[in-house]
């Protein structure tokens, strides 16, 4: 296709003007007495203290004493020290990086719903009722559930949640049959959810096209299995083809099919959960719903199922009265409360104007070019980067590093490191398990064919220098704030909290 | 139709053209045909963003919202305090925002460094060895502290306090019973205290609220000295904002200490996302649940922040990690840091006393008008028996415009008031006057 020249990617700190040298912790910024806030004037008497006397802290704790101008110059330089989605392309794998909309910004902070205290009674809070159904009953269209909670505050917590209520509905037929079957190229997430669970791990294994070998499955499943997690498409972005046959033998022992929603962004207005055969489906709003990953959270992982498995669900639920007024509602064979409250209530709101901004055919187009690129990212790195498996990828593809470390001695990543050094954020390295030397590559639907051109680009040159000078690639990254961080030391003499007699530097 | 994805049609036309398709409905061929949709979701038309935003105006308005509709005296783990606008401001940059998890450290400093001085932050207020980088709420790290109870002790049979928060306790339930764990509940006293006295058999952990869900200041010394007997480690659910005011519980020995962390400057936002906060002494931080922030140094010795300890997590240890999580509450966790640092250490004391003495001014005038208030020593909450059911009168003087604290759902009459340090005495006396007319 043509181009224009490539645009480069984005630097993740700006060098010139914060420089490479460590920006001191709030604590090195401290000065005693100095202080930001001031109080109110509330005409609020005083209390004696005598009440608490007994428990009175003796001596404050230590926390900092800065100005606030002091503040804003730390804070705002760490976030120089930073690479974000609003600088460049993230292509990590399996995380969904793409761009999340500024309107959603607005609705997080919109007054009538960030000030609503969650212990309000509900006639004071139809608004966020309606909206939460409204969500309920968009993400079941999407997954072809037919009800939803939306308590999960996270993908791993959704796990969870369809986990024990996989347990509820056996137990409700007298049954406890102990294990769950998951891939072997799942994520991490899927088996430490079935220990807390309180279920056994059975592995079935893939095969050479990269998907679930059904002769493993048929090995695998027996009446001690209560269900399988599968990803679909799976982790090395292919779909299961198969994924009916899947179904029908792991029903045939009336265990339960949990749909993993990690690789959602790959399907959504094309094919959905529900018609594959799945029971119990969860989303992440924070990867294919674009609500902003903060760093690391908040996200979150609403579990949608069939309507037999509703009287399972977490509650409570908001549903809509004889009288068109909606109230709080518990299933009732409810697992309970997930949450504290209702959920992260504010990603939530900002995926529910997500949709409404979208519309059907622009979710639908959504997906498909979030396919688009990775099938064409995928083909034009094959030359340097081969893929590990020949399927064509959905949203996502693995190449493996194998041949480049065998001939160069250059790793994933290293592949990795280098690339942060071209301005684009690395992919996801050494997942899954079962591919060797491995990268992860999910470039999302936000990225413009200029982007996707300029990381091949970058690619191709990191692979192109590898073979002419390995340990330039080796020792990368170089314009970075730091470079590569003694991560063995960290954890041989953990470092977790600041002292001032320790600069964390020896 | 709206949509972020950035090309044009002809540029579609070109990539599909590279990958030799000459659709789109194309690249989905590897699946079988009987799967796919075959139409249109039936969902709501797209609109524009100011249409969306004009929706949400309108939902917004059919809720009662904090201080423009509703005068909140309501806690229960969400406080209506002030939110300094520098903490806001600083918290939103879109650094913050839009990153990922920060797998790649040389990209990530300033996420990983803001955590690690969070973790710092939280680990000195709570009078703690070290905390990790979050969790969800204080519901899930309630759930994570008996975890790792159980873990350290082998011990299946959890002891919880009356005075631990509803929903909390039964998040306990819901998450450690089908797994096996024993959940033994222990009643509170007349002083709304925790009967230790009533605490008997051996356990992984006790766990109390400090204070509790009544408001009223645990004794710890004698729930170190129960949880001692027990066998068990002292697992302390504490107000954050409380701690700042009293002795922290790591100062009575307690082996856990978790939080709800919304106090710490986090927006009410009909209950999330808040932030789970947990701690614990340095003998416990191999079973420590999600991440860990620790500083090093790079190939130069110039300092440095990675995640660390990696081998508890899920992405390595698999089933045998100490627990499932991954996303946790990073933005949160980097906005509660900011917001204890614009207060400062002798600013969160004045903030915690500014509670205590709204807290008891509203307790002192609703005592004058002949209310009993319960739970007595308090921090900032406290109870009050209207002697009639609670809900409907928490409806009423919804209409009027007052949040009369939270439900005690063992204790119909009862509610749970507080008022923080944006309640003015004229509020404090109206609302009184006006609660002090329901009860019986």
């Amino acid at each position: 296709m043509a181009h224009r020249a490539a645009r480069p990617g984005a630097q993740a700190s700006s060098a010139p003007l914060v420089g490479r040298e460590p920006e001191p912790t709030i604590f090195e910024v401290s000065v005693p007495g100095r202080r930001a806030d001031a109080p109110r004037r509330t005409g609020v008497p005083s209390a004696p203290l005598e009440e608490i006397g007994p428990w009175l802290r003796s001596e404050p704790a230590a926390l900092p004493e800065v100005s606030e101008r002091d503040l804003v110059a730390h804070y705002t330089r760490l976030a120089a020290r930073n690479y974000s989605v609003d600088l460049g392309a993230y292509p990590l794998g399996s995380c969904t990086m793409k761009y999340n909309p500024k309107f959603a910004d607005d609705i997080a902070q919109s007054p009538g719903l960030a000030r609503v205290h969650p212990a309000t009674p509900e006639s004071g809070v139809q608004g966020w009722l309606e909206l939460l159904v409204e969500l309920e009953e968009a993400l079941c269209e999407i997954t072809g559930m037919a009800a939803a909670t939306l308590q999960p505050p996270a993908g791993a917590a959704g796990e969870l949640t369809g986990l024990l209520m996989i347990k509820a509905y056996h137990r409700a037929q007298g049954r406890d049959p102990h294990a769950i079957i998951i891939p072997d190229s799942a994520h991490g997430t899927n088996p430490a959810s079935v220990t807390l669970a309180g279920y056994e791990v059975r592995t079935v294994r893939s095969d050479d096209r990269g998907l679930v070998s059904l002769s493993d499955l048929e090995r695998v499943v027996d009446d001690a299995v209560a269900g399988i997690m599968l990803t679909n498409p799976n982790t090395l972005g292919l779909f299961e083809r198969d994924v009916e046959r899947i179904l029908e033998l792991v029903h045939a022992v009336g265990a339960l099919a949990y749909y993993d929603g990690a690789n959602l962004n790959a399907i959504v207005g094309s094919v959905r959960p529900g018609d594959m055969g799945f029971d119990i489906v969860h989303s992440n709003l924070h990867k294919t719903f674009a609500t902003p990953h903060g760093g690391g959270g908040p996200g979150a992982g609403p579990v949608a199922v069939r309507a037999d498995l509703e009287r399972f669900l977490p509650g409570p639920l908001p549903r809509r009265g004889d009288d068109g007024k909606l109230r709080w509602w518990w299933p009732p064979e409810s697992i309970g409360n997930v949450h504290a409250f209702w959920g992260n209530a504010l990603v939530l709101a900002r995926a529910w104007g997500f949709l409404r901004y979208h519309g059907p055919e622009g979710l639908r187009r959504m997906s498909q070019v979030a396919v688009l690129n990775a099938r064409w990212l995928q083909q034009r790195l094959s030359r340097v980067l081969p893929s590990a498996f020949a399927e064509p990828c959905m949203h996502e593809f693995v190449v493996s590093a194998k041949t480049l470390r065998d001939t160069t001695g250059v790793r994933a990543a290293d592949v990795a490191k280098a690339l942060l050094d071209r301005g684009f954020h690395a992919p996801t390295v050494y997942f899954p398990l079962i591919v060797d030397e491995a990268l992860m590559i999910e470039p999302t639907e936000t990225e413009s064919p200029e982007t996707l051109e300029a990381l091949a680009a970058a690619f191709e040159d990191i692979v192109a220098t590898s073979e002419r000078d390995p340990a330039a690639i080796t020792s990368a990254p170089h314009a970075t704030p730091v470079g590569r961080l003694d991560e063995v030391g960290a954890a041989r003499r953990p470092v977790l909290v600041w002292s001032d007699e320790d600069d964390g530097s020896d | 139709m709206g949509s972020f994805v950035p090309h044009t049609d002809d540029e579609l036309a070109a990539m599909l053209a590279d990958v030799g398709l000459e659709g789109l409905d194309e690249l989905y061929e590897p699946i079988p045909a009987r799967l796919r949709l075959g139409r249109e979701l039936s969902l709501p038309h797209a609109r524009a963003e100011a249409e969306v935003l004009e929706e949400i105006e309108r939902l917004g308005s059919a809720n009662r919202a904090a201080r423009r509709d509703l005068v909140v005296f309501a806690g229960g783990g969400a406080f209506d305090h002030d939110v300094p606008a520098a903490v806001r401001a600083l918290a939103l940059q879109s650094a913050f925002v839009t990153a990922y998890t920060p797998y790649q450290p040389e990209v990530s400093q300033g996420v990983l460094q803001a955590l690690f001085e969070f973790q710092t932050l939280v680990a000195r207020l709570l009078g703690m060895d070290l905390a990790n980088a979050s969790l969800y709420d204080g519901a899930a790290a309630t759930v994570e502290a008996v975890n790792l109870a159980v873990a350290a002790t082998k011990r299946h049979r959890v002891v919880v306090s009356r005075g631990v928060a509803p929903r909390y306790r039964s998040a306990v339930a819901t998450l450690g019973r089908p797994r096996g764990l024993e959940v033994v509940e222990v009643g509170v006293d007349e002083t709304l205290a925790t009967r230790f006295a009533d605490v008997t058999g051996s356990a992984s952990a006790l766990v109390v609220a400090y204070p509790n869900a009544f408001g009223r200041l645990e004794d710890l010394r004698a729930a170190r000295d129960a949880a001692t007997a027990l066998g068990a480690l002292l697992v302390v659910v504490a107000d954050p904002l409380a701690c700042a005011l009293v002795e922290p519980p790591g100062a009575f020995g307690a082996d856990v200490v978790v939080a709800e962390g919304q106090s710490l400057g986090i927006p009410l936002s009909f209950g999330g996302p808040y932030l789970g906060l947990f701690t614990t002494r340095s003998a416990y931080v191999r079973l420590v649940p999600g991440r860990l922030v620790g500083a090093t140094v790079d190939g130069e010795g110039r300092r440095g922040y990675v995640t660390t300890l990696r081998t508890r997590e899920q992405d390595i240890r698999r089933e045998r990690a100490t627990s499932n999580v991954c996303t946790n509450q990073t933005l949160l966790a980097i906005w509660a840091a900011i917001n204890l640092s614009w207060r400062g250490r002798q600013g969160m004391v004045d903030l915690a006393r500014a509670n205590y003495d709204a807290a008891h001014y509203l307790a002192l005038r609703l005592e004058q008008l002949g209310v009993r208030v319960l739970g007595r020593p308090f921090v900032r909450e406290f109870v009050v028996d209207l002697g009639v059911d609670a809900a409907e009168v928490r409806e009423r003087l919804l209409e009027e415009g007052w949040l009369a604290g939270v439900l005690v759902p063992e204790e119909p009459t009862w509610v749970v008031l507080t008022a923080t340090e944006a309640r003015t005495k004229e509020e404090i006396d109206a609302f009184a006057e006006r609660l002090a007319k329901e009860v019986r």
